[in-house]
């Protein structure tokens, strides 16, 4: 009896001691907590990316901080951001008051983010955002700047600039209908999700379409988890749109593609349609899919830089798929914080701040700049145009996501012209050349 | 567009009626709430879509055996995890909503959050008066009808429906009439489930297969069967439409407020209740009782 005491109590030390030392032992690498909805494809690609990222510093042995070399350890934290906002608000406490992390990357949707936000800056913990659009998270930076300075943009540039983005497919694909169906004037249906990052973006695009010479017939609203859209579709049919100018970053956009298709609507859809940037899209609306066009960051043997084709191929090597925005918190942590860390020689949140507002760097799809407002307050926003971030236009082209945009693209009269490498042309989907055809 | 509005009320009613049916007709026959009915219409489209991306399964073939497959299921939670509460109605409520949870999590633990699709039985569409209805839709269409007519013939017109019927209107006498009651309300679980079952292999080319799928349509589900009054499978019938005409309406006509049909269905049933609290049928129901 007294035996076996002792070998318990033995035990129990033990395990004391190795609960005392594992913090210890934990001090010694830089924790980053990737938060994300990790049971769904954008919370993987923010896993996927981040792992990328931390495996290929480990192996070249970690970062210098000041005289130190400090390896990098991921914390996976699943935010459930898609169905309960307390889950996503309790996984960011959780990050900062139990795994202590140093710094935060991840978040989707931006009604969590906003939330999450708020918790991290609590913490003065330095939160990176890989998903969700709204200015509004970086307005918060040039409004209250002490408090929110901690918060960066990782990806996609903000909603304004997607729009913008949006426009210029619009006005490429209504040309080159107008000038292949000889359509006088092209009419155009607003099909966005309710969520908050669509707000701005129909508001925009409500008033911006008659400056692109194009008509708006109708704006159709549906839950971001509709399980059916053939009324809406119903309804843009009658309204004789040409173009359905899609905003979706949920399973509607995949509803709306695939009864689009089956139905064989005679418009073509460009815009955003999230489901539509992975790999899985075109199964997942058994081929219904084809033709849909969005604006993506990466797309298989496209190239905007020279870091473009290395991470999207060793991305596909490893995962077996194109890596969607969201998996750029590879870029968030090679690129961004850890050459600042290195740089700062310290993990202190605000020399880090300091340093990485005022960097510009490459990632691999263009350079990152972060911008300032019209009063020249920090954002910590990304900038748009030639020569920083721009993004793709893909298609879904006989089963395969292609390129189609920048293809002898000029931001403005003076400007050059360009074209990524691997670019291929837009095609119109049979159905609707039949439609409008003369 | 009004063509356009009662097509879609249409094919949007029959979807309802579908799952409506089969949740009224073992709350009339047994009195039991079963919360996870959905969730079997959730499960059903997984076990369609496995069979068919995975195992390469013909979708026909891929509905027959999700049916059954979920029917047994079906079966199984009812000895297991209702059939010892039966009495208790409140804890049938927790019960049930547990077990659609417990699918809904093992299916994200297996299949992940990703959005699948299993494919149409029939591809294509048809176009009447300038709008185009889907084949799947019309399936959908016709297999209501098909299974309202199915399930009034066996209410009707075979003993098994006597004995449902019987133990619908009074248990204990159904019992010593040597009715064996429990074993009728166990058969009646079995074509509920696999009524959610087929549900779930007509609609579920038209949507997206994923683990919360079940959520909304019990939402509408119950809206239905309140608005029809409960256990009136009529009432069900006629409440499915409404909504799924309720639906449709909202789309074509507040076109930037189309996120709200569900809200605006359930509007008309809260509505519907102010003015007649037993539901639409409520009244014929408590009279068969």
């Amino acid at each position: 009896m007294k035996r076996s005491r002792f070998v318990v109590s033995i035990l129990l030390v033990a395990c004391l001691v190795m609960a005392i030392g594992m913090p210890a032992y934990a001090a010694k690498a830089i924790k980053i907590g990737v938060i994300g909805p990790m049971k769904f494809v954008q919370g993987k690609g923010h896993w996927n990316g981040a792992t990328m990222a931390a495996e290929e510093i480990n192996a070249r042995g970690g970062l210098w901080v000041g005289k130190k070399k400090m390896k990098i350890e991921l914390v996976k934290l699943d935010s459930n951001e898609f169905l309960s906002m307390t889950d996503a608000t309790n996984a960011m406490e959780l990050a900062v008051t139990r795994h202590k992390v140093d710094f935060l990357v991840g978040g989707f949707r931006t009604e969590a983010v906003l939330a999450m936000q708020d918790i991290a800056m609590d913490y003065k913990t330095i939160f990176i955002g890989c998903g969700a659009a709204h200015p509004e998270l970086c307005t918060r930076v040039a409004k209250d700047y002490k408090r929110y300075k901690y918060f960066f943009r990782g990806t996609p540039f903000n909603s304004m600039y997607l729009v913008k983005v949006c426009f210029i497919h619009l006005a490429t694909v209504g040309g080159i209908m107008k000038k292949v169906l000889g359509i006088p004037k092209i009419k155009v249906a607003i099909v966005g999700e309710k969520a908050v990052w669509v707000e701005p973006m129909v508001a925009v695009t409500k008033k911006y379409l008659p400056k692109l010479g194009m008509e708006l017939v109708g704006t159709w609203r549906p839950s971001a988890v509709a399980t059916d859209a053939t009324a809406e579709l119903s309804a843009v049919q009658r309204s004789g749109a040409h173009i359905v100018f899609t905003i979706f970053s949920s399973s509607v956009g995949i509803t709306f593609a695939r009864q689009a298709g089956e139905l064989k609507v005679p418009a073509a859809m460009v815009g955003i349609n999230v489901e539509a940037q992975k790999d899985g899209f075109y199964e997942a609306t058994e081929g219904m899919g084809n033709y849909v066009m969005t604006m993506n960051t990466y797309a298989r043997g496209v190239e905007a830089n020279e870091l473009t084709l290395r991470f999207v191929n060793s991305y596909i090597k490893r995962f077996g798929e194109v890596p969607t925005y969201t998996a750029d918190t590879y870029s968030a942590i090679i690129y961004g914080l850890a050459p600042t860390i290195e740089e700062a020689g310290t993990l202190n949140a605000d020399k880090i701040v300091a340093i990485l507002e005022n960097r510009e760097y490459a990632v691999p799809s263009g350079i990152v700049g972060y911008m300032k407002d019209d009063q020249g307050r920090h954002l910590h926003d990304l900038k748009w145009g030639p020569g920083y971030l721009t993004s793709l236009g893909v298609q879904w082209q006989d089963g395969k996501l292609v390129a189609v945009w920048p293809n002898r693209w000029k931001a403005s009269k003076e400007a050059p012209e360009i074209t990524y490498k691997g670019i291929v042309p837009y095609k119109i989907a049979p159905w609707v050349i039949e439609k409008y055809k003369k | 567009m009004i063509l356009d509005i009662i097509t879609s009320g249409l094919i949007n009613g029959s979807v309802y009626a579908l799952l409506a049916i089969g949740f009224s007709l073992i709350f009339g026959a047994a009195r039991i709430v079963n919360l996870a009915h959905t969730a079997f219409y959730m499960v059903a489209s997984y076990c369609i879509y496995y069979a068919t991306h995975k195992l390469g399964v013909h979708p026909f073939l891929a509905m027959l055996v999700a049916i059954l497959l979920v029917t047994l299921i079906g079966l199984i939670c009812y000895k297991l995890f209702i059939d010892p509460i039966r009495e208790h109605e409140a804890a049938v409520l927790i019960a049930t909503i547990a077990v659609a949870m417990a699918m809904q999590e093992i299916m994200l633990l297996i299949f992940t959050g990703d959005f699948l699709s299993v494919p149409s039985l029939a591809k294509g569409y048809l176009n009447i008066l300038g709008v185009k209805i889907a084949y799947q839709q019309l399936l959908t269409f016709g297999a209501a009808l098909l299974i309202l007519a199915g399930v009034w013939a066996v209410l009707m017109k075979t003993r098994l429906g006597l004995a449902v019927r019987s133990t619908a209107q009074d248990r204990e006498v159904a019992n010593l009439m040597g009715m064996n009651e429990s074993r009728v309300a166990m058969v009646t679980m079995g074509i509920s489930v696999g009524l959610a079952a087929f549900a779930g292999a007509v609609v579920v080319p038209l949507s997206v297969v994923n683990p919360h799928m079940w959520m909304h349509p019990l939402i509408m589900m119950m809206a239905v069967v309140v608005l029809g009054g409960l256990g009136s499978l009529k009432g069900s019938f006629v409440g499915a439409y409404i909504l799924g005409l309720a639906e449709s309406l909202v789309v074509f006509l507040i076109p930037m407020g189309a996120f709200l049909k569900g809200s605006v269905a359930l509007s008309i049933m809260i509505l519907v209740l102010l003015i007649r609290p037993e539901g639409l049928f409520g009244v014929a129901f408590e009279e068969e009782r």
